[in-house]
């Protein structure tokens, strides 16, 4: 092979960055996949259950941007829950009375799948023992 | 109409790689049949991943095998010569340092394919030769947001804590800076599938272009145009749990394949569809035009010194050419010549009388 020293170095920089993936991971141990924690006072007391899991899992995040653009832009504050009941669109107040535990709930699949949510650019997470915020 | 040949064939070949996957994914989903699910989300691209791999060190290294005796001059740029005449030094390099700036600003702006010009036949008849910049353009979109999409897949590959990790976290904050929808919009994604496109457009619609074009060219294009349609469908429309699948990578990447059937189990058919095609596409990449990802440091008009006139090149391997010169013809044919009444150099007196002395030795 011609020019093998400048050749060899770069199939060893491409393996390198494409093989990265195995070459960072191998061996290790897989992180246990996270679960969010329903373990809070609120849903514990819960008879029924006011979100469906499957369906807020998948789609939680659109359901908020629509409750903002509600709110915001149309000062529409209610929406009726799956029960009929009606609900404040309120991240802070409706959806964390319950889900009190943002480290374990929010914070635990977001982290691990590296999403970063601009929720909290904004709005701040409720103190615990405190009044409403 | 035999130039929508290729065309045809590669969209029957993509669209039943297409329809196949996500058939099989769905109906395995359907019964439950994790081994169909492991088979098109972690067999199928170890494999694919292997033979990328392999396949491209073997051509490269086949192509290292070539010699390549002599600098290749490119008429770009004004090759160095007389000191009066000032040389290029990128276009045609002369130093090693020229070589090497004239192979980063190809691999990183594409400065060949801004060359590119159309040549028109206006009224008169006149001929026109314009600057077409419409490849240029679309090949950088589609390559950086490739690039981009690339990294930031690494967010299934690292953990929280790593510097990549943290690296891909900026990366995607600046790609959805529009924050636009839930989950947000990255523009890498649009930019890709939008480039990838109008690449393929620009096939379609550009007779000349539309003539050489085949099924090689075609495939590669449609199979990025479904693959990052698949990836855009999956990320705001047919949505797969995203924790199931970075499970499910990490343990592939691990080689921890306890219980991996029930991770598979537990992710939508979508993620089948875009793994199993981006799978294709990695295997395909050593046996395709794609390897110009290596080919194009291997590149002789990229890569070599532009200094034919500096230094005369011999080439290496020449032997010694056994060589008849016009003195050793005449003196073989000099009498039959005389005879002809050809014209001799030499005469035969004068031969005659440089003779005599060998012959008293």
């Amino acid at each position: 092979m011609y020019d093998s020293g400048k050749i060899i170095t770069g199939l060893v920089i491409f393996v390198a960055l494409f093989a990265s993936p195995f070459i960072l991971n191998v061996g290790g141990v897989a992180p246990a996949a996270p679960q969010p924690s329903l373990d809070t006072p609120a849903i514990k007391d819960m008879e029924t259950p006011v979100c469906v899991r499957d369906n807020m899992q998948q789609n939680h995040m659109q359901v908020l941007d629509l409750w903002r653009d509600s709110v915001v832009r149309k000062a529409n504050r209610t929406a009726p829950g799956i029960n009929g009941q009606l609900y404040e669109m309120s991240l802070s107040n409706t959806c964390m009375d319950c889900h009190s535990n943002k480290a374990e709930f929010c914070d635990r699949c977001h982290t691990y799948a590296a999403v970063d949510p601009y929720c909290w650019d904004c709005h701040v997470e409720p103190p615990k023992e405190g009044t409403e915020s | 109409m035999n130039v929508w040949i290729s065309l045809i064939a590669s969209l029957i070949v993509v669209g039943g790689l297409v329809v196949g996957s996500a058939g099989l994914a769905g109906l395995a989903q359907y019964t439950q049949t994790s081994g169909v699910l492991l088979l098109l989300g972690v067999v199928v691209p170890m494999l694919a991943f292997a033979t990328f791999i392999v396949g491209v060190i073997l051509q490269v290294v086949k192509w290292g095998r070539r010699p390549v005796p002599f600098p290749i001059a490119t008429v770009a740029g004004q090759g160095k010569t007389l000191p009066w005449i000032k040389a290029d030094y990128f276009d045609a390099p002369y130093t090693k340092l020229g070589v090497v700036g004239r192979m980063a600003m190809e691999v990183l702006f594409f400065r060949s394919l801004f060359r590119n010009t159309k040549m028109e036949l206006h009224q008169g008849p006149k001929v026109v030769y314009g600057w077409q910049m419409w490849l240029w353009v679309f090949a950088l979109a589609f390559h950086y947001s490739f690039l981009t999409v690339f990294i930031r897949h690494f967010r299934f590959f690292t953990e929280d804590g790593t510097v990549a990790f943290q690296a891909v976290k900026i990366l995607e904050s600046l790609d959805g800076f529009l924050q636009l929808g839930l989950p947000g919009v990255l523009i890498s994604g649009f930019v890709l599938l939008g480039a990838a496109t109008m690449l393929l457009l620009r096939r379609l619609t550009n007779a000349q272009v539309r003539y050489v074009s085949l099924l090689q060219d075609y495939f590669p294009l449609l199979l990025i145009i479904s693959i990052a349609a698949s990836g855009i469908l999956m990320r705001h429309v047919i949505k797969v749990d995203i924790v199931a699948v970075k499970d499910l990578i990490l343990s592939m990447l691990n080689l921890n394949f306890a219980g991996m059937g029930d991770k598979a189990l537990a992710i939508g058919w979508m993620f089948y569809l875009h793994i199993f095609l981006v799978s294709v596409l990695l295997a395909y990449i050593p046996v395709s035009k794609l390897m110009h990802m290596g080919g194009i440091f291997l590149s002789p008009t990229r890569n070599l010194l532009c200094n034919t006139r500096e230094f005369r090149h011999i080439n290496p391997w020449n032997y010694p050419v056994k060589v008849h010169t016009y003195e050793h013809y005449e003196d073989e044919f000099r009498e039959k010549m005389i005879e002809a009444g050809l014209p001799v150099d030499k005469p035969m007196s004068e031969t005659q009388e440089a003779a005599a002395p060998e012959e008293k030795e």
